[in-house]
């Protein structure tokens, strides 16, 4: 069926591609080959929730470190800000004080990227997703787009930046692993190849199925992530979102942008064949008078 | 061409500049009730526009991390835009049906929603971050072809330029071209199908902006047919603002009426009374099936369910109901009650989408700020004083012959 539409669309686009945005399609749907991305694992029956992560963070991207009184505490939900990408929180659960880490999940077909109508957001193809500040004019729509709530804004800025993890993308390209993996004394985080990432999370939780809940969150929520997490809890009661779709959010506007270039094609022809069918015989050029 | 045939035209008469200048000045009382809100309202607003841009956005507005589109995006846009549909609806009628009847309505219908595109296009600059970056999606060093804002962008300003060539004739006769006006009148239905299919378009598509937030709207609000639902309800939306507007121009620019346009005025809103109330109809069974499709029935009995029924009941049943009923009994009263209850509705329709019951669950809420209200209703009024300035001046609801025949008398 997709791929009857796929060419039913190919056909409509020829004609009127560049107006309408069908040239988009082709471009919003690159079926990117998930396997091959980088991913990171967040073990959490692994964290101790020591913050170093967060120190490492804030120095690679030239952050302000977390206060002194900014720690992880089950009282209170610390929240990702502009200036702080990513964060550890402590959550009170059956089996224990846990700690989870929060941070942009480098969607595999990311909503805000799709969103984006600069490409201020770009899905890299080594897996992150990164944001470029010279094109972004500050909309917020991938804000409005994102099902994590990943991105932040500076609201207090004349200059407002977007604020989110970018997966340490400059470290990676020179063959470096991201800051927070690379300064992790606990061995809680788990840095390669997606697929690889993916294996070695199924194969904890197989080796000690009593350790852990069978669910590799990221595997496939929101189409799939770049950033996996397992758990000894159910993620429902880390507050993890688990109410998500498990196709890829640009999919919610697949439909719409496919009708576009019908719309396009079809209304200016159906809009000229009824004014000809209801035009009343050669009375007078168009809008001799405007009020009689 | 046209250009040379402006000057030609008027040069006779006297210089552009010294007639460009002497329209310029108002006409009429200038220490009205209205200008006296509206002139410090607008300059208190340009102060805020100021700190806006020297401190950012949370100078000014509350809008949060959660909540990021407030009321400028909420109101003065995604509101704004659907009740300037009466404009696609009207050439619609007009150009492409050939309902001549409807064509006193044209003229100021277009000029409305000109206006109306253009101060939303600046209600949206001001929301942006980096507006200087606007560039960026205009000239095609970066397009991102596969967001549903990068069409609505560019529909946006492709409509304006529709909307411009659907009224420049009117202007052209305001400078005594009619050269001008002939070749401009050229261009209209060239601009009104494309206008037609653009507003098709980004009408539906501000609706599918929220298709991505599945899950931050309530689900009595979300729905993958929004795209429709918006489209449907931007033409009884525009409608009624065309009927609501009318019933008080007929009383403001009284002067400028004949003794027989009350009565034209009547058959016309009852004419288009019946397309907002089957339009209404039809936005209204599509809500009923989406609901029971989507299994959300259930929400009905809690609070958000109240507040769903008091928009879907009160603001699109009940005047669908008064606009039928004020066809049959043919009473205008009932007529216009039942577009102001109309725009409510979508008044309610859209900010309950875009920000009312947008993360309905967070807390705190968002809330405007007084000053974003502030901005809110200065926009407007900036509108209309430029709509009452073109009134005032150009053969918008009346006859340039009329106005000659009435400036000499």
């Amino acid at each position: 069926m997709s791929i009857d539409r796929r060419e039913f669309l190919k056909t409509l686009g020829v004609a009127g591609a560049s107006l309408s945005g069908a040239k988009a399609l082709a471009k919003s749907t690159p079926e990117p080959d998930a396997e091959e991305f980088y991913a990171i694992l967040h073990d959490i029956s692994l964290c101790e929730g020591c913050q170093e992560c967060e120190f490492a963070c804030a120095a690679a991207n030239n952050l302000p470190e977390p206060a002194d009184d900014d720690y992880p505490d089950a009282e209170i939900k610390r929240q990702l800000k502009p200036e702080q990408w990513s964060v550890i929180n402590a959550v009170e659960t059956s089996v224990g004080e846990v700690y989870t880490k929060q941070q942009c999940m480098h969607c595999a077909q990311p909503a805000c990227a799709s969103a984006c109508l600069t490409q201020a957001m770009n899905k890299t193809k080594e897996g992150p997703v990164t944001w470029t500040e010279g094109k972004c004019m500050g909309c917020r729509y991938c804000m409005v787009s994102c099902p994590f709530d990943i991105p932040k804004f500076e609201f207090d800025d004349n200059n407002p930046k977007i604020g989110k993890c970018q997966m340490c993308f400059d470290k990676l390209k020179e063959g470096e692993v991201p800051a927070c993996v690379e300064n992790c004394p606990a061995d809680a985080l788990t840095f390669g190849k997606r697929s690889d990432i993916l294996r070695e999370a199924h194969k904890r939780i197989l080796d000690d199925p009593d350790s852990y809940v069978d669910h590799v969150y990221g595997e496939y929520e929101a189409g799939g992530t770049s950033w996996l997490n397992i758990s000894p809890v159910p993620f429902e009661e880390l507050g993890f979102k688990t109410d998500l779709e498990t196709k890829p959010y640009p999919e919610l506007t697949k439909g719409f942008l496919y009708s576009v270039p019908s719309v396009f094609i079809l209304w200016p022809a159906l809009l000229m064949g009824l004014r000809e069918a209801t035009r009343k015989e050669d009375k007078e050029e168009i809008g001799g008078a405007d009020h009689e | 061409m046209s250009e040379q045939a402006l000057t030609e035209n008027y040069a006779p008469k006297q210089s552009f500049w010294k007639f460009f200048m002497s329209e310029l000045k108002p006409r009429g009382s200038v220490l009205t009730v209205f200008n006296m809100i509206s002139v410090p309202m607008v300059l208190l607003a340009a102060v805020l526009i100021v700190i806006r841009f020297i401190y950012g956005l949370s100078a000014v507005s509350n809008v949060t991390q959660s909540v990021p589109w407030g009321l400028w995006k909420g109101f003065n846009v995604v509101t704004g835009v659907a009740f300037a549909g009466g404009a696609y609806v009207l050439t619609f009628m007009v150009y492409i049906l050939g309902l001549e009847k409807y064509k006193p309505l044209v003229r100021v219908t277009v000029l409305n929603g000109f206006l109306a595109y253009t101060f939303y296009a600046f209600a949206l600059i001001l929301d942006l971050g980096k507006p200087w970056n606007i560039i960026n999606p205009i000239i095609g060093n970066s397009f991102g072809t596969s967001s549903i804002l990068f069409l609505v962008a560019w529909h946006f300003m492709l409509y304006i330029v529709a909307q411009l060539i659907e009224f420049s004739p009117t202007v052209a006769e305001w400078l005594g071209s009619e050269r001008a006006r002939r070749n401009l009148k050229r261009l209209t239905i060239g601009a009104v199908v494309f206008g037609i299919t653009l507003s098709t378009l980004h009408q539906s598509g501000l609706g599918a902006l929220f298709l991505m937030a599945k899950g931050k709207i309530h689900p009595l609000w979300y729905s993958e047919f929004i795209p429709t639902l918006f489209f449907i309800s931007s033409i009884f939306a525009g409608l009624s603002m065309v009927i609501f507007q009318g019933s008080i121009l007929q009383k403001v620019f009284a002067y400028q009426l004949d003794s027989h346009s009350d009565e034209r005025h009547n058959i016309m809103i009852r004419g288009l009374s019946r397309v907002c109330a089957i339009a209404m109809f039809a936005y209204f069974f599509l809500k009923v099936i989406d609901m029971v499709h989507n299994h959300t029935l259930g929400y009905l009995m809690t609070a958000e369910g109240a507040w769903y029924m008091v928009e879907m009941i009160g603001f699109v049943l009940v005047p669908m109901l008064l606009f039928v009923y004020g066809v049959r009994i043919g009473t205008p009263f009932m007529i216009k009650l039942a577009s102001l209850m109309t725009l409510i509705g979508i008044v309610l329709n859209r900010m309950n989408i875009s920000v009312i019951m947008y993360r309905w669950d967070q807390i705190p809420r968002y809330i405007p700020s007084w000053m974003e209200i502030v901005v809110t209703v200065s926009i407007l009024f900036v509108q209309v004083w430029i709509f009452r300035w073109v009134i005032h001046r150009m053969p918008v609801l009346r006859t340039m012959e009329s106005m000659t025949h009435s400036a000499q008398k």
